[in-house]
């Protein structure tokens, strides 16, 4: 076996770990958001083995370095903690959801049959933020609008659901 | 480089992680972080398929990760706005718990 398929597997197995640590993990908020950095991680690392080099490097700076980081930000602004939440009729949801998760996986699976062609070498500077660019400012350029377009209107969103007194 | 397929399993294995934190964890901090999560894992699947179908030298196919770009907008666009709902979530009723929240529930 290669070293990327190897590494590909040691990756693939800490971003479930950790996927798994951040949804089991009913004590501590806090935890929790630190174990979505690791899976942030890993996918990254996995985004260079697929050769998307800058998307990986995004991936790092946006997820691991921002939303993460505002998630942390709020968790220890608003001081919160979990124990105080009653157990209620909580095992008939889990229960379902389980079998629900089991069976969109299932179907998820099945998509993904055999008949996929093979994994084909790369072109000169696939990934990269040259040819990419070019695309986003020429193909996409209506797209890069729009996004900062949703930006701005999240920005204002966010200001106004926070904001104590609205005059 | 592993079979493309397997990228797909990794990728429908955190979805389906993600799903069901989001169905049945109460905490609404957790479950914007499970959204995230399955964001991420669409994401995975958009740059396992394009790296499948790569174009050539003169004409790359990036079109896969020009999708992963603006979910990632998408993403940092809903937990701007999430967060914010749960500063005032907080304000209003004191707690992070989503059973709390049942004025639209008949």
């Amino acid at each position: 076996m290669e070293v990327s398929a190897i590494l590909f597997y040691i990756f693939a197995v800490m971003a479930v770990v950790s996927a798994l640590g951040m949804v089991l993990n009913v004590r501590n908020t806090v935890a929790a958001s630190l174990s979505l950095v690791v899976t942030m991680i890993a996918l990254a690392a996995i985004y260079v083995l697929l050769e998307a080099y800058l998307i990986a490097v995004i991936q790092i700076m946006v997820y691991a370095g921002a939303i993460v980081v505002l998630f942390l930000f709020v968790i220890m602004l608003l001081n919160l903690r979990e124990d105080d939440f009653a157990p209620g009729r909580q095992w008939l949801v889990k229960f379902g959801a389980g079998l629900l998760g089991v069976f969109v996986l299932i179907q998820l699976l099945k998509l993904v049959g055999p008949g996929l062609p093979e994994v084909p070498v790369v072109p000169e500077g696939y990934g990269g933020y040259r040819q990419l660019g070019i695309l986003l400012y020429t193909d996409y350029v209506l797209l890069v609008e729009m996004a900062s377009l949703l930006l701005l209107s999240a920005i204002v969103g966010a200001l106004i659901l926070a904001k104590r007194n609205i005059d | 480089m592993v079979p493309i397929e397997h990228v797909i399993g990794l990728s429908s294995i955190l979805f389906v992680i993600g799903m069901i934190g989001a169905a049945t964890r109460r905490n609404l901090i957790v479950v914007l972080m499970s959204i995230e999560l399955m964001l991420n894992a669409v994401n995975l699947a958009f740059i396992g398929f394009n790296r499948l179908w790569p174009g050539t030298a003169e004409a790359p196919a990036l079109d896969g990760q020009i999708f992963v770009l603006m979910v990632i907008t998408v993403a940092a666009a809903e937990v701007a706005v999430g967060l914010g709902i749960i500063i005032s979530m907080i304000r209003n009723r004191d707690s992070v718990n989503l059973e709390e929240v049942s004025l639209l529930r008949w």
